[in-house]
């Protein structure tokens, strides 16, 4: 028999980070895992076929002079579509909570009822490592996801078109690649949240996808509803008014973290848009139809961004304070 | 006397109404085997996951290798090897992977971690299931796996829950033989809870009997059936050859016996109780008085006794409701 004992030479030799141990592992499991080919294979084939659909009507959309956007040839590569299948950042709309309901739904149950979590915390690490792993690994994986499929795109429209890609193009893409790792994250931290409060992964997915149904489904329709009665006619009241009613139920739907999604990429990816509102006329006097520099979009959106953040931040705090004093018994 | 490694005062545990542990005071020293024996829900569970700081205590300390183990969990963990009596691995990976994931995390860099994940798995007999994944792992192998796990972080204390649950009685005994073994071998220090006396008597130095939260008894399997002797007395059966007339005789001369309790004659077979140990000096007497002894029998306390006499009066409500109480909670 050997002798089991490590000597404490080789333990101080290069001591790894658990932290990084933890990712490490974390991510190695997300991308043997089914669920997770199975969610790259849906991302890539609804990519490419967005990408398709607007590679067809590019040439259409670049020699329309009367759009102040044609000359940014690689957005309108993400943007432009035949109404036949929606636009890569509509389908993402949709996709990114998928992908981080997925990746998160069974973070801290699963480990509970295979019985490893027990195990895991009795080894010499920090609670919210685990945590953080937990948050950072699915991040990590599809962050470079995202980059990747963009890359690919940029480096297929090159060689395709030949045209050069403008800097701001550029800046502006991987901009919306970070606004929808954030969108990602967020429901990423939602779903770990919801797996750390049920016992069930089952329960804390259903939940989770409860959610999502009802914010991209149920809750334009309960606004419209709960609006309605207080709308007086339109034809009796003044444009102010108006455009304050407006003003309203446009703010009380960016109470959704899918709209406040749908306003960035929006604005991110179509320079020319230049209000989330309504404009009045008055506004819209002396206005060149020219776009808006990535500073000015990037500004216009900021609330958007910080809206984002601050939902996951508050999930993932939640997530933090239930699991920190949880006790943990297999 | 050595300072204890594991030194737990008034440690006491509430869920609400239910008191799971209370006021435990309990002392460990380095080397020794201790085994912590109780009924189900009797709040041996519990007390493991306060000397870790897996949970937090209601109030006492619980002072492991010299850190509190609320206030220090990570040094505490850093020396202290655990594995949980419903011990899981990540079942899409293989023993030595899971295995040297833990090193890992322990400190160890990557190419020391899997050297010391396969002479741990050597230690305990895994080496053959080295590249099987552990999801088709059985319960034993498991175990085995978990001790491994345990081991493997070089700990100063072993805390084992339940250890022998759901193994083959000849697996029990090379799992305990191994546990003692290495315990002798690198003076570790190890605490084992378990609701199987007969396994645990053959290792353990000392044992602990825990019950509805209280621990009622500590010391040696030979102290606690002494103690116990001394409660109830000793009993011993003599059989003559056959039922002489003169019984009665043997019954008066035994009468005399120091520290007799109770005298039973049935048939051809006398039954005595005595404060001590008088077995010899009875037979000595009979002899002497002419009768044809056959057998002797004299009945010492086992740990099965001493087992019962703790458990039997001791199975309160309380541990019923804290069981259901546990079970809803677990489907929220």
């Amino acid at each position: 028999m050997k002798n089991p004992t490590v000597s404490s030479k080789d333990i101080n030799k290069r001591p790894a980070i658990p932290m990084q141990v933890l990712v490490r592992k974390e991510i190695a499991s997300h991308i043997r895992s089914w669920r997770f080919i199975i969610l790259i294979l849906l991302i890539v084939l609804t990519f490419g076929a967005s990408l398709y659909v607007s590679s067809m009507g590019l040439k259409d959309a670049v020699s329309n002079m009367r759009d102040p956007d044609q000359s940014f040839l690689y957005l309108k590569l993400l943007t432009i579509t035949d109404n036949s299948i929606p636009p890569f950042h509509v389908f993402l709309n949709f996709l990114a909570p998928l992908l981080g309901i997925a990746l998160g739904f069974d973070a801290v149950n699963a480990e509970y009822n295979q019985g490893t979590l027990t195990r895991l915390l009795a080894q010499p690490i920090y609670r919210d490592n685990l945590l953080f792993a937990k948050f950072l690994a699915p991040l990590a994986v599809v962050g470079t996801l995202f980059v990747a499929l963009v890359m690919l795109m940029i480096g297929g429209g090159l060689l395709g078109t030949g045209v050069r890609i403008e800097p701001q193009e550029l800046v502006r893409i991987l901009g919306f690649t970070l606004i929808s790792v954030l969108y990602v994250a967020f429901w990423l931290s939602l779903s770990i949240l919801l797996s750390i409060r049920f016992r069930q992964p089952a329960t804390s997915a259903l939940t989770a996808i409860g959610i999502w149904l009802f914010f991209t489904v149920f809750f334009p329709i309960l606004v419209n509803l709960a609006i309605r009665p207080f709308l007086p006619n339109p034809n009796y009241i003044s444009e102010q008014e108006y455009i304050g009613y407006n003003e309203l139920i446009l703010n009380l739907l960016r109470l959704s973290p899918s709209q406040l999604y749908t306003d960035a990429t929006t604005t991110l990816l179509m320079p020319s848009v230049r209000s989330l509102g309504p404009i009045s006329m008055e506004q819209m006097v002396g206005a060149i139809p020219s776009p808006l520099s990535f500073r000015e979009s990037f500004l216009m959106v900021w609330p958007q961004i910080s809206g984002l953040s601050a939902a996951m931040m508050i999930c993932f705090a939640w997530s933090y304070y239930i699991f920190m004093r949880r006790e943990i018994r297999s | 006397m050595k300072d204890p490694i594991i030194q737990l005062t008034g440690l006491t545990k509430r869920y609400g109404k239910v008191t799971a542990v209370d006021q435990l005071d309990l002392h460990i020293y380095p080397g020794e085997i201790f085994g912590l024996l109780g009924p189900n829900g009797a709040g041996k569970t519990t007390s493991i996951l306060m000397m870790l700081g897996l949970t937090e205590p209601t109030a006492g300390t619980a002072y492991v290798c010299g850190h509190n183990a609320t206030r220090n969990p990570i040094a505490v963990k850093r020396k202290v090897g655990y594995l949980p009596d419903n011990v899981g691995f990540y079942p899409d990976m293989t023993a030595l992977e899971n295995l040297s994931f833990i090193a890992r995390l322990n400190g160890l860099t990557e190419s020391h971690a899997q050297a010391a994940a396969k002479d741990m798995l050597h230690v305990v007999g895994l080496e053959r299931e080295m590249h099987k994944k552990t999801g088709a792992f059985s319960r034993g192998m498991k175990q085995r796996l978990g001790l491994a796990e345990v081991l493997i972080k070089a700990p100063e204390v072993a805390i084992l829950d339940e250890p022998t649950l759901g193994i083959d009685p000849k697996g029990v005994d090379e799992f305990l033989e191994l546990i003692k073994q290495l315990s002798r071998e690198h003076n570790l220090t190890v605490l084992l809870s378990s609701h199987h006396l007969h396994q645990v008597q053959r290792v353990c130095d000392r044992v602990g009997i825990f019950v509805g939260g209280k621990l009622l008894v500590e010391g040696s399997i030979e102290s606690l059936s002494q103690n116990l002797q001394q409660q109830k007395g000793i009993s011993t059966v003599i059989t003559l050859e056959h039922a002489q007339g003169d019984i009665k005789r043997f019954e008066e001369v035994l009468k005399d016996l120091s520290g007799l309790r109770d005298l039973r004659v049935n048939g051809s077979t006398i039954e005595l109780m005595t404060d001590s140990d008088t077995t010899a000096m009875a037979v000595r007497l009979l002899v002497n008085n002419g009768a044809d002894i056959v057998a002797v029998n004299r009945n010492d306390y086992q740990l099965d006794d001493i087992y019962n006499t703790y458990f039997e009066n001791s199975i309160t409500t309380d541990t019923v409701y804290e069981k259901s109480n546990g079970f809803f909670k677990r489907y929220q």
